[in-house]
């Protein structure tokens, strides 16, 4: 991306000593800071006559000096170099525009998260917190008890589940895909239906799992290993995605080479092929996990809602950190007293925002560490 | 599976015998193809299930169902609303996520973009619970003197007619959060497509003497416009099933035309706030709505792909 080739030339300042007709109709450069603080002035003004309040003034300033500006410099400059201010600074009101929920999702996380982290939200479960707890901590009379350890529990357990599921399915397609269906039609019809499953809701995931298990174990069959089976629906277009982005950017030649010297073919694959593209693919599942971590919808319809420790995944309902914070948020344990459910709600949001963000970063130090060229091959 | 593979691994190179190796090839070709068809086949598990559970809904008579007129009439005014809700969202987010894209390919210094690049990677790992609860108490909140200030002045037009809502917790709040969420897809998606333009058209649209904007208008949108389209149209798919921004962030009740009082409900939201508590013809309803759901997204993502399939072939780059 040579973003310097694509800049004008006359954009850049001429250098002092240059003849004058060089710079005409050039805008002097102090036309666009001199409109910026005018529309900064006339925003405050304008706040002001309708009600002042910061948001608004920072809008109302936005939009004088994306009105002004461009027609100022096309005054100057012609119409053209108008028309490419404009979007130019549309382009960076757009991203400003971006980054501000942004700062206020990770802003709203940690200041409300950060004053329920403690031993008790880590370390116990919801099990005995009632709302009389609730309300007996919100009136001052003791700490806020109860927390997240069953969510972390049942989290860890459902995601290993699905892990464990989609992974060789994953791996095995996708090397069907790129090894063995040289563009025939049924690796065709994979590619394509494993492009549509990208896009299946998550909660039509959940509802298969529960239409499926309560077909087979009566309607009201719900625990780990069901949800684990919708994540794992979920989770299978992210992994043969990535394994045959992967898989396809192996050289032909380390695989023309390993024939040559007489290597069956699954142990090229085994033995060249993969290793190859280890690091892409390690960091290709730490993203998909990272995605399935944070669902929630499929998990309200298919693991039920529990409030005490449960690590078997095969009987009793269970509760993952996303739920948890769904639950505690729309149905505060205690109806009067909301705070200390939120506190909680939030402390667990923070901790699955680490989880995620620590996932990512995974993702980039495994795709770093397992390079081919540091593997030695 | 493992098992057996292992064993074969660990003998040695020259000791492959033909056979076994032929043997292995042929179990690994084997277990790569069943998995394979396994995807298609649990594809095809998913429409099947969730329609032998939808079924009774089907078969009752139309007093049966909730709202006793029939089940075509129950679904109707979600399906509504979940396509508004969508709407309002690709509305915003198009815009903005293009722009965003063009940022990052074009007019941030390098140095900048790729951070850039990767915090909007960031933006989509967020799960959607927490986007939801940060919709539900910062953004519905502060968008109640907004709403105020719509009705008082457009109150007029049906879409914003009052009283607005004192919670903010209204269909446009919903859009705007479906905004934020998708915003990310739209311009990873684009920005890809962005950089791949070839160079040499950019820079003979430079040389000719157009400015920035001329050139992106010239070379960058016309070979990027299908990219684009696709991209709009996943994230369309992914606004039509997002469940948990709109279950905490609507106030739902029946189809009102008003975006900023409550009311409205998406299939969605409907099948999360409910499917707990259900049971006999009210849990098979809501499959069936799930049902519809992934009708929906189904035709919008295959038509999506169908686009992106069509400019693979077209497409310069490869």
């Amino acid at each position: 991306m040579s973003t310097a080739s694509l800049r004008q030339p006359t954009s850049s300042p001429s250098p002092a000593g240059r003849r004058p007709t060089l710079t005409r109709n050039q805008k002097p450069k102090w036309l666009v800071p001199v409109i910026a603080v005018a529309a900064v002035v006339v925003g405050a003004a304008l706040a002001a006559l309708v009600g002042f309040s910061t948001a608004l003034w920072a809008v109302l300033a936005a939009v004088v000096f994306l009105v002004a500006a461009p027609v100022a410099v096309s005054a100057v400059e012609g119409r053209r170099k108008g028309a490419d201010s404009l979007m130019t600074y549309l382009v960076y009101a757009a991203f400003v525009l971006a980054v501000i929920p942004l700062i206020s999702v990770i802003w709203t996380v940690l200041a409300n998260g950060v004053p329920g982290l403690n031993s008790n939200l880590l370390l116990t479960s919801m099990n005995g917190v009632t709302g009389a707890t609730d309300n007996a901590a919100a009136a001052g009379d003791g700490p806020v008890l109860g927390g997240a350890y069953h969510a972390i529990v049942g989290t860890v357990s459902i995601t290993f589940w699905a892990t464990l599921m989609s992974v060789p399915i994953g791996l095995l397609t996708a090397i069907y895909l790129v090894e063995y269906s040289k563009g025939g039609w049924l690796g065709k019809s994979i590619t394509f239906f494993v492009d549509v499953m990208t896009g299946i809701p998550s909660i039509v995931a959940g509802l298969f799992a529960a239409a499926l298990f309560g077909l087979l174990l009566g309607p009201s069959a719900r625990f780990g290993f069901v949800a684990a089976v919708a994540l794992t629906v979920l989770m299978i277009p992210t992994v043969v995605k990535n394994t045959e982005e992967m898989l396809k950017i192996v050289p032909n030649e380390l695989r023309e080479a390993a024939y040559a010297l007489g290597v069956r073919k699954w142990r090229t694959i085994l033995k060249v092929v993969i290793p190859t593209a280890i690091s892409g693919i390690a960091s290709g599942v730490t993203l998909a996990i990272a995605r399935v971590i944070g669902e929630t919808a499929p998990l309200l319809v298919t693991a039920g809602f529990a409030t005490a420790i449960n690590w078997n995944s095969f009987s009793g309902w269970m509760t993952t950190l996303p739920t948890f914070i769904y639950y505690q948020i729309l149905t505060p344990t205690s109806p009067t007293n909301p705070d200390p459910s939120q506190q909680r709600a939030w402390a667990a949001a923070l901790i699955l925002i680490l989880i995620v963000m620590l996932l990512n970063l995974l993702a980039r130090l495994v795709a770093r560490a397992f390079a081919p060229k540091a593997a030695g091959r | 599976m493992s098992t057996t593979l292992t064993t074969q691994e660990s003998s040695a190179l020259a000791e492959d015998a033909a056979a076994g190796g032929r043997a292995g090839d042929s179990v690994f070709a084997g277990f790569s193809l069943g998995a394979g068809i396994l995807i298609l086949a649990s594809l095809a598990a998913v429409a099947l299930f969730l329609f032998l559970e939808a079924l009774p809904t089907f078969q009752a008579s139309a007093e049966e169902i909730t709202g006793g007129a029939g089940f075509w009439s129950y679904i109707w005014p979600m399906v509504i609303g979940t396509v508004i809700a969508a709407l309002i969202a690709i509305v915003i987010a198009t815009p903005i996520g293009v722009l965003v894209a063009l940022y990052i390919s074009h007019y941030a210094p390098p140095r900048i973009a790729k951070p850039v690049g990767y915090v909007i990677d960031l933006l989509a790992a967020i799960p959607s619970v927490i986007y939801g609860a940060w919709g539900t108490t910062v953004l519905a909140a502060a968008l109640v003197p907004f709403y105020a200030w719509l009705t008082a002045n457009l109150g007029f037009i049906p879409l914003f007619s009052g009283p607005a809502s004192q919670t903010g917790k209204t269909m446009l709040t919903v859009g705007i959060v479906l905004a934020i969420m998708i915003l990310p897809i739209i311009t990873a998606m684009s920005r890809e497509i962005f950089i791949q333009t070839p160079k040499l058209h950019e820079e003979a649209a430079l040389a000719l003497g157009a400015t920035r904007w001329e050139m992106i208008r010239m070379t960058v949108l016309p070979f990027a416009r299908p990219g684009i389209i696709s991209s709009v149209m996943l994230a369309l798919g992914r606004a039509l099933g997002e469940t948990m921004a709109v279950a905490l962030v609507l106030s739902g009740g029946p189809l009102t035309a008003s975006l900023v009082q409550s009311g409205n409900q998406t299939i969605a939201a409907e099948i999360a706030l409910n499917f707990p508590e259900a049971y006999g013809l009210r849990l098979s309803e809501l499959i069936a709505a799930g049902l519809i759901l992934f009708l929906i997204t189904l035709v919008v993502n295959m038509i999506a792909r169908a686009i992106i399939a069509r400019y693979k072939e077209f497409s310069g780059a490869n």
